[in-house]
């Protein structure tokens, strides 16, 4: 794979107020790509699912760390890494399903789905035990006369 | 206060405002039950035109409001759907199941 034109990387801890701090560091990452408002929107509304299930489902009696590496690249590609090191996934194809939730009755089992139609490509990577990585990808139109 | 409520005669609206995520849905669920416990809403309108950003958190709390006004006999609405909060609800079907207008 081609190096990355920028990188930037956080790491937090999986509670619920991370959340909109996860959106908003994405947002302002992606800004130098000149995204357009509602490119801005799927990337926080894809990293917003990735983060929600890490504080959800991968740490469920306890705090944990969760990471976001963010890469930019030559073609106007920003990718997102969400990684954490909580239970894992058994079965991430049955996971990945539309509806398919092991959560309560404030889960709705949409996450992956949102995350796929949101993005141009969604990589999951799990072992459990050991924790689960979610790679997002997703290509910024370039704007006619905008950037520098 | 998350969700204002107004109406009578068992026609509520409820005005939804803030981050829509897992973070702010638990006291929005809260609060849309105790309001539609205490109207017993034959119409229920939830109104997101103040609603900055919705995740999936967001589609269980209008489902939930779906199912309880099935319950009791009633009907949901969703009105004043921002653009971004609109591309999750019909991204993940929910246009399908709930009027919006
Ligand atoms: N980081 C993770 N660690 C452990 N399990 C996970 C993780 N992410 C997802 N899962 C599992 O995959 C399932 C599906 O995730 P998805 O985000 O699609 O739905 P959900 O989180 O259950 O509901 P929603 O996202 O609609 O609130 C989860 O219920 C959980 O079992
Ligand atoms: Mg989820």
């Amino acid at each position: 794979m081609t190096k990355p034109v920028n990188e930037a990387a956080v790491v937090f801890l999986s509670r619920s107020a991370n959340e909109g701090f996860a959106r908003a560091t994405a947002a302002c990452f992606a800004a130098q790509l000149d995204p357009t408002l509602d490119e801005v929107n799927d990337i926080k509304t894809a990293v917003s699912e990735a983060v929600t299930n890490c504080i959800v489902h991968a740490y469920p009696d306890c705090i944990g760390k969760v990471s976001m590496r963010l890469r930019l690249f030559g073609d106007n590609t920003l990718e997102i890494v969400v990684k954490d090191w909580g239970v894992g996934i058994e079965d991430v194809a049955q996971a990945r399903q539309p509806l398919y939730t092991t959560g309560d009755e404030t889960r709705s089992g949409m996450g992956f789905t949102i995350m796929e139609s949101f993005m141009d490509g969604v990589k999951v990577r799990s072992a459990p035990g050991k924790g689960t990585t979610v790679t997002l990808r997703r290509r910024v139109s370039l704007r006619v006369g905008g950037g520098a | 206060m998350a969700v204002t409520c107004t109406g009578e005669n068992r026609v509520l609206r409820a005005v939804v405002s803030g981050e829509v995520d897992h973070h702010g849905a638990k006291q929005i669920m809260g609060e849309l039950e105790r309001s539609i416990n205490a109207a017993l809403p034959r119409s229920l309108t939830l109104d997101l035109g103040e609603v900055s950003f919705m995740d999936s958190s967001g589609i269980a709390v209008i489902l939930r409001a779906y199912r309880r006004l099935g319950e009791l006999g009633g009907e949901l609405k969703v009105c004043n759907i921002p653009e971004q909060a609109g591309k999750v609800l019909r991204a993940a079907g929910v246009d399908r199941l709930v009027s919006f207008e």
